[in-house]
């Protein structure tokens, strides 16, 4: 026997492995055959002595159209009693391609005046001569009913939820009074990345490899998934409807990749972004990525890249100092067809709706109100380009009518912040002196409401380094510093700061500082939803991480009537509730009521007492819990309340008698509660208690068997007593005289 | 309560422990000595001279009359508690990282470290009190190699004819000291390093601190786990308070994960937690570094007058000891009302 192996090892035999794998991957794949034959029909009924004439004719008719063909490629089906063609002919093309081209060319095509090809495929005739005639019903698919994705909001306490995502596992707990706290739900492994709330709090996205899953409903089943591998960064629109994803890695078609309406085509090859409308899931558009121009600038990226009118109609995107693309929504086409050019634009801002601009632009949607309601608008600003000055423009959209525009001088860099109403807009420009060497900063804050937009500028000596309006509110704070350090911060340097609030003058329609506060570490500045309060943080520090509690008004009353502060004296409204510390914090985030705040120190950024802490607005401590890998605290958010303003006002007038209520509750569950932990106290102490007089029986027992003295050292200790006098003396004064004789 | 700072090391401290009475504290450390203290005061009484290496364990008779010290110069010490002499000293093969003695003041039990291919011994030495204690007999009155992971801590249980024993697997046991057979073990005591193990007065029950972040009490005759404390930091002691529901735990991060970053001293409180409920009730800012080492004791003196009532002291890895004598609330407080629990 030959041996058939390498070196002389030899095998046996080769038949009994299994190559059936190998087999079947390289399998030489035959042509089906008919795809690339078509069926003629509508040819004249010939005899056998002109089917040479009729050929060519048919060849000649079909290379006319373009799809040339062979008359030796053609077969006529000959019916022999009759000695007669039967009326139609196969054409076999050269590939299935030639074959669509010629279907396409050829059908419908008048051969004469009495015939007219029919064409189609060979294997199509096949397909259908054997479909089943007789109708069926198709089954009915019964109907599920959905889950109710806002279920959360009909808690009967009236709780708040927040996401934790610690080591693997992500938590969903519910919010309330100590007694009321429980984990909602929780799942290991629920994400790869993060997770991240949608704005109205209806949806929970979670990021994975293969794309973004959105969760939803009490049993927090899937709603929703967009195929985007790779996918780093997920941002929704205002309204709910839309989500955009975003991926470092380009994106790859690949071969067989699964195709529809969800999924990328060809087309979105080598882009980053993607939006997909989330009821169903399509894609609507991809884009690549676009970053600041410049060489020396740091490529980073603009996220959102995406900005959404507050309406969810209208998407806008920036191409650094080219241009602003507005897209409509759902086409996604662009709007007008043409972007709106802005040589070296740099950044843009939609303006928010407030509670009124949203109700109008919903009564005007449902045919109830002729008024127009207020137009979108947004606000860019270009820098100092050659001989321009900075400017900062306030368009409406989609008209496009400039409506206000400010020119400015030695800016080096401008930010926008709108007022979260839409009732203002502060442009922060930090400037540079003549010789570029230190910054200051100016605040140009435009009061769109009024007539003619306004413009009021707050000149300041500092960088500044935090700005934030109040929400609803008619104030800001600011965080700004002069310390030397601010331009090249080291690590374990902590950055002075002064905090400053501002608010409106009523009448007179300027903002006026309220109260600076000196000399904080505090670098950021977060107000409550609700207003009025805000907390001061320094955060990302590893020596400070003071949070101060702040009341800017301590002298409106509960029914929130606000007494106008021209009665009392300016800055007299502003409170400091209390101090406190986290140790490490790297975020503060308030929940949507403005009740609570969390702060929580992420792994993410740091590995020193990982975790997260609920405070009360007043800087109570409420739980604190410190957790291993802990990386994120997300409070879900809220979708604006159904209650009309009565119905609100009714409310407040009457919150009283709610919070007697509320109060009777809680002292009846108080009671409950420590009457319970009592008891459980007292059982431990009862099991305790029995298990020393068991044990000591037992010790006392051993000790004797091994002849020892039972309890020497009460013996001993009753021998050493003694008694010790102590004599105190004390001067309780000593008083020098002196006699002078 | 404010402590008083006893600075007489130039090292991080090792282990710390009272007399009997509580009048005195002796502290031990890695640069070489043992220093006695007044408690009362912190005023210091002596120092004992002699070791050539870190002193890593102390223990003291309960007559106050011989102290035994083990160090990682490979000996065992003997000592007058008055007069500072070394008695007698007993040489092995590695460091010597626990020493204690038994309730009759006759016996001493030493564990060695496990360390150059010698594994780890305990040995107990039987102690000639007659005369001026420098006639010892060189042999241990037994030896044996405690089985299994490393072990590190040692001490009599509630009968003298068992060791118990804390290793670096987190596994306690029992071990029958004349025969060295493992009598009773808990393997999953803890899930890491056990770093103390302190006893009560009557030896029935015993607390261990561990890397893994708890605090335990067990039953010293079956080594059932009756309770758990858990924290958030690695605990390098526990100790358990006399006369008071409480335990005290002490640790803190390593002092190389620390240095720069954080300068914080959080994580180096002293914490008392009820022994019962397994509540913390509070916590005692500490030394800069982490809390090495340290225990509790109670003034059981039968003076009419006891106005100074208890303290208790750590040691830490800043080379200081604190003596931290209680104030009038912590004995009048009763934070859980009035229940009566038996010590």
């Amino acid at each position: 026997m030959a041996s058939n192996g390498v070196n002389g090892v030899h095998y046996e035999d080769d038949e009994d492995i299994d190559y059936t794998d190998i087999e079947s991957k390289y399998k030489v794949k035959y042509e089906e055959g008919f795809d690339n034959i078509l069926v003629v029909d509508g040819v004249p009924i010939i005899d056998q002595s002109k089917r040479g004439k009729l050929l060519e004719k048919i060849a000649k008719e079909f290379a006319r159209k373009g799809a040339p063909i062979k008359p030796a490629d053609v077969s006529v089906p000959w019916n022999d009693s009759t000695g007669k063609s039967k009326g139609f002919i196969f054409v076999e093309c050269k590939t299935a391609n030639d074959a669509a081209f010629a279907l396409n060319a050829m059908d419908g095509h008048p051969f004469d005046l009495k015939h007219t090809f029919r064409v189609n495929r060979f294997t199509d005739i096949e397909r259908y001569a054997n479909i089943d005639e007789t109708y069926v019903e198709p089954e009915p698919e019964e109907y599920k009913p959905k889950e109710h994705l806002r279920s959360w909001l009909g808690d009967a306490q009236g709780r708040d939820q927040y996401a934790t995502y610690q080591g693997d596992e992500v938590e969903i707990h519910w919010h309330g009074k100590p007694s009321q706290c429980e984990i909602a739900f929780s799942r290991p492994n629920w994400t790869d990345l993060y997770t991240s709330w949608s704005p109205l709090g209806t949806f929970m996205a979670t990021l994975h490899r293969q794309g973004v899953q959105l969760w939803g409903g009490a049993s927090w089943g899937k709603q929703q998934r967009f195929a985007h591998p790779m996918v780093k960064l997920v941002d929704f629109s205002p309204g709910e409807n839309f989500v955009v994803t975003w991926s470092n890695d380009p994106i790859v078609v690949p071969e067989g990749a699964q195709q529809g309406p969800q999924f990328f085509s060809p087309e979105d090859e080598g882009h980053n972004v993607a939006v997909w409308d989330i009821k169903t899931g399509n894609l609507l558009r991809t884009f690549p990525t676009t970053y600041p121009e410049g060489e020396d600038v740091k490529k980073q990226l603009q996220w959102p890249a995406l900005k959404w009118s507050p309406d969810d109609k209208f998407v806008g995107r920036v191409t650094p100092g080219q241009q602003i693309s507005v897209y409509e929504l759902p086409s996604m086409g662009l709007q007008g067809k043409k972007s709106i050019k802005i040589e070296g634009v740099v950044d843009f801002e939609w303006c928010p709706h407030s509670d009124k601009d949203r109700e109008e632009a919903e009564a005007e949607a449902n045919g109830k109100s002729t008024k127009k309601p207020r137009e979108n608008m947004l606000a860019y600003w270009t820098p100092e380009v050659a001989n321009q000055p900075a400017r900062v423009t306030l368009i409406n959209f989609p008209s496009r009518a400039i409506l206000r525009q400010k020119n400015l001088f030695n800016v080096t860099e401008c930010k926008l912040h709108w007022q979260n109403q839409g009732d203002f807009l502060c442009v922060k420009v930090d400037r540079h002196t003549k010789t570029k060497k230190s910054i200051f900063c100016n605040l140009e804050i435009f009061r769109v409401r009024e007539k003619d937009f306004p413009v009021e500028v707050v000149e300041l000596k500092d960088a500044v380094t935090d700005f934030s309006w109040e929400p609803r509110g008619e104030k800001f704070a600011l965080i700004s510093s002069n310390d030397p350090n601010l331009a090249n911060p080291a690590p374990g340097i902590t950055i002075k700061t002064d905090v400053s609030f501002y608010q409106l003058v009523r009448g007179k329609g300027d903002f006026k500082l309220l109260r600076t506060l000196p000399t904080r570490t505090s670098n950021t500045v977060r107000w409550s939803p609700r207003g009025r309060h805000v907390v001061l943080a320094t955060i990302g520090s590893s020596s400070k991480s003071e949070l101060e509690f702040w009341d800017l008004d301590f002298n409106a009353d509960d029914t929130g009537r606000r007494e106008g502060p021209s009665k009392e004296e300016w800055g007299s409204g502003i409170q400091h509730l209390g101090t406190a510390d986290h140790y490490g914090v790297t975020d503060v985030e308030w929940d949507p009521s403005g009740r609570y705040l969390a702060t929580s120190a992420s792994a993410w950024r740091h590995t020193l007492e990982n975790g997260y802490a609920i405070w009360d607005f007043r800087g109570q401590e409420l739980e604190k819990h410190i957790l291993d890998r802990f990386k994120q605290f997300l409070w879900r958010p809220r979708p604006r309340t159904l209650l009309t303003k009565e119905q609100q006002r009714q409310i407040r007038r009457n919150l009283k008698e709610y919070s007697r209520q509320f109060d009777e509750e809680d002292a009846a569950e108080e009671s409950n509660i420590s009457a319970e932990l009592i008891a459980h106290r007292k059982r431990l102490v009862d099991e305790w208690n029995a298990w020393r007089k068991r044990v000591k029986a037992e010790v006392a027992e051993e000790r004797k068997l091994l002849g020892e003295k039972v309890e020497p050292e009460a013996e001993k200790e009753a021998e050493e007593k003694e008694e010790i006098e102590l004599w105190v003396d004390e001067v309780i004064e000593q008083i020098e005289e002196e006699v002078v004789e | 309560m404010r402590p008083i700072l006893l600075q007489g090391h130039e090292r991080s401290l090792t282990q710390i422990k009272f007399n009997k009475e509580g009048d005195l504290l002796f502290s031990c450390s890695k640069d070489h000595v043992i220093n006695v203290w007044f408690a009362h005061n912190g005023e210091r009484l002596g120092t004992y001279e002699g070791h050539n290496g870190a002193v890593w364990t102390v223990d003291i008779d309960s007559q106050s009359r011989f102290m035994v010290t083990g160090s990682a110069d490979n000996t065992l010490r003997l000592w007058s508690v008055q007069t500072g002499k070394c008695l007698y000293w007993w040489e092995f093969p590695t460091a010597v990282k626990r020493v204690a003695w038994s309730e009759d003041d006759q016996q001493v039990v030493c564990i060695t470290e496990q360390r150059m291919g010698h594994s780890s011994a305990v040995r107990i030495f039987n102690i000639d009190r007659e005369g001026d204690g420098t006639n010892q007999s060189k042999e241990p009155g037994s030896m044996f190699n405690p089985i299994g992971s490393k072990a590190t801590l040692c001490s009599f249980a509630h009968v003298p004819n068992l060791i118990l024993m804390g290793h670096e697997s987190g596994k306690v046991a029992l071990f029958d000291a004349k025969t060295g057979d493992e009598v009773l073990n808990n393997e999953r005591a803890h899930m890491d390093v056990v770093t103390d193990l302190q006893l009560s007065p009557d030896r029935s029950y015993f607390i261990t601190s561990s890397k893994d972040k708890t605090a335990r009490l067990h039953e010293t005759k079956t080594l059932t786990v009756l309770k758990t404390y858990t924290t958030e930091t690695p605990l390098n002691s526990a100790a358990i308070a006399p006369g008071k529901p409480y335990v005290l735990l002490g640790g803190g991060q390593d002092a190389m994960s620390v240095t720069t970053t954080s300068a914080r001293q959080g994580k180096f409180e002293t914490r008392f937690w009820h022994k019962v409920f397994e509540e913390e009730v509070g916590r005692v800012k500490g030394h800069f570094g982490p809390v090495n080492t340290w225990i509790l004791t109670a003034v059981f003196n039968s003076i009419a007058i006891s106005p100074k009532g208890d303290s208790y002291a750590s040691g830490g890895e800043d080379g200081f000891v604190r003596v931290h004598h209680f104030d009038e609330s912590y004995f009048r407080a009763k934070p859980y009302g009035d229940l009566e629990i038996e010590e």
